[in-house]
């Protein structure tokens, strides 16, 4: 059994969000991040496969269609391991509140979909702890599908799972490939302590509810910066934009 | 390649659950692999090796670490900043091995060539348990290799190595001794505390993956012989 943060005595806390493309996981976390802020706590947001070290190798294997389900698990372990490494356990020693917009269970579900032996997978990432909470964003699969299907019509090979070879048609293979991916998910659920979200609800109900929780599951004024703020950084909007599409091209 | 017929007497397989959608039997080629330190003669035994088995009537392909077209690049700029932690760091290489693994090795393989590997997944091995990592986890992670047909470890006193390695690039590379170790911080020290260290974890592994340790101490000449002689056996099994 994994032990969480807590439990390994880490002054931190790790939230995590998972769901499939169009959820709406990643708009929750954000509304959870700004909030986090507001309210005086040490927080930092990590995103699933934001690696700068490990990007230029998984967006030129994803460019050129490179990747196999072995390299392409093991691709997102290493952007994984080095985001784990270099930024979440010391932060986490350091006494933040971490929140992480996909987990380890992404890779779970999502390489054990595409063949990967599941002991296999689970083996890798066997360095990484139970996050202390973990809400997995349950919307219909024609929800979500429909989400991602209207906002941005060309689908990417991999996004679509084309190399599995489940169909042909891009938009088949992206509904049956995301079918299996929620069952997957489903089947540890479980296991893994998800809290399941109705991701069908409307976003503000949805982020009132994703609050209450943090509050009760977490003593969050403990995790109140002593320190005043250091100015925000000037962000240019644009990069907000690609983020947003890296994550669901993962 | 009817130089090189059908299925070996030893049936193929992979050291833990293999890769998805490969069958085993049809990877009918040979697969060999030379191990051993930078300065053990390595790239000359197999450009000789590659000479010999071709002029015989052999296909062969050639594979080594970090000459993958996924992750190479990547992995010499991130070693070169030495930013990588631990794990980072060998979960990259293991994308390295596992692009050329699946690109260049399982077809070869299947097409009857005889691959010849320049290190294999027990360096890769090796460097982390020097470094402390988990003996269990890294069996995991390579269980996607097929197991070799050929084994050669090419052994060399570290004191020997120093003087290759110095006679041909006036210098010790970094890594090669294990500088990130912090052994000591002379890079001479600290070369052979290294070489030291990552051969008794060879020998540790020896008896595990039985590979065959050549004394690599003698000419390029002499080691050539054994090899070569090693390997027809490995060949003509059928």
């Amino acid at each position: 059994m994994m032990k969480t943060f807590a439990e390994l005595n880490f002054s931190g806390r790790l939230i995590a969000v998972e769901g499939l493309d169009g959820s709406g996981k990643s708009t929750q976390i954000y509304l959870l991040k700004r909030w986090l802020e507001a309210e005086g706590i040490k927080v930092y947001f990590s995103e699933w496969n934001s690696s700068e070290l490990v990007k230029s190798a998984t967006s030129k294997g994803k460019k050129r269609e490179l990747l196999t389900p072995t390299t392409f698990s093991l691709i997102h372990a290493t952007d994984f391991a080095d985001r784990y490494e270099r930024h979440l356990l010391p932060l986490l020693r350091a006494g933040y509140v971490v929140l992480c917009d996909r987990y380890i269970f992404t890779a779970f579900a999502r390489d054990v979909t595409r063949g990967c032996p599941p002991d296999w997978v689970r083996g890798i990432y066997n360095f990484a702890a139970q996050p202390d909470l973990t809400i997995f964003f349950k919307a219909d699969l024609e929800v979500s599908l429909n989400r991602i299907l209207e906002g941005r019509p060309k689908l990417k090979f991999f996004e679509a799972g084309m190399d599995l070879g489940l169909s042909n048609d891009p938009y088949e293979s992206f509904r049956i490939f995301q079918g299996r991916i929620l069952e997957q998910y489903m089947a540890i659920s479980g296991e893994f302590d998800f809290v399941v979200m109705d991701a069908n609800l409307h976003v503000e109900k949805q982020q009132v509810l994703v609050r209450k929780l943090v509050g009760e599951r977490i003593d969050l004024k403990k995790f109140r910066r002593r320190s005043p703020l250091p100015l925000p950084p000037a962000a240019p909007h644009d990069d907000k934009a690609t983020e947003l599409e890296e994550d669901s091209a993962a | 390649m009817n130089t090189n017929p059908g299925p070996t007497n030893k049936r193929r397989c992979f050291y833990g659950q293999g890769i998805p959608g490969v069958r085993l039997e049809e990877l009918t080629g040979r697969l060999i692999v030379v191990e051993g330190a930078d300065g053990s003669g390595r790239s000359t035994q197999i450009a000789r090796l590659v000479d010999s088995l071709e002029t015989g009537g052999h296909a062969t392909v050639q594979v080594g670490l970090k000459r993958s077209t996924l992750v190479s690049s990547e992995l010499e700029e991130a070693q070169e900043g030495n930013i990588l932690s631990r794990t980072t760091l060998s979960l990259f290489y293991a994308t390295d091995f596992a692009d050329q693994l699946e690109n260049i090795i399982v077809p070869a393989l299947k097409a009857g060539f005889i691959v010849l590997a320049d290190r294999y997944i027990y360096t890769l091995m090796a460097r982390d348990l020097v470094r402390g990592m988990d003996e269990k986890w890294l069996k995991n992670l390579y269980g996607i290799a097929p197991v070799p047909d050929a084994v050669f470890y090419l052994s060399v006193e570290p004191e020997e190595l120093v003087q290759r390695n110095l006679s041909k690039n006036a210098t010790l590379d970094y890594w090669e001794s294990g500088m990130d170790l912090g052994l000591s911080r002379e890079v001479f020290d600290s070369f052979l505390k290294y070489q030291a260290a990552m051969q008794s974890a060879f020998k540790a592994m020896q008896k595990t993956y039985g590979f065959d340790i050549v004394d690599a101490n003698r000419s390029a000449n002499a080691v050539n012989k054994e090899l070569r002689k090693k390997i027809s056996s490995v060949i003509e099994t059928d």
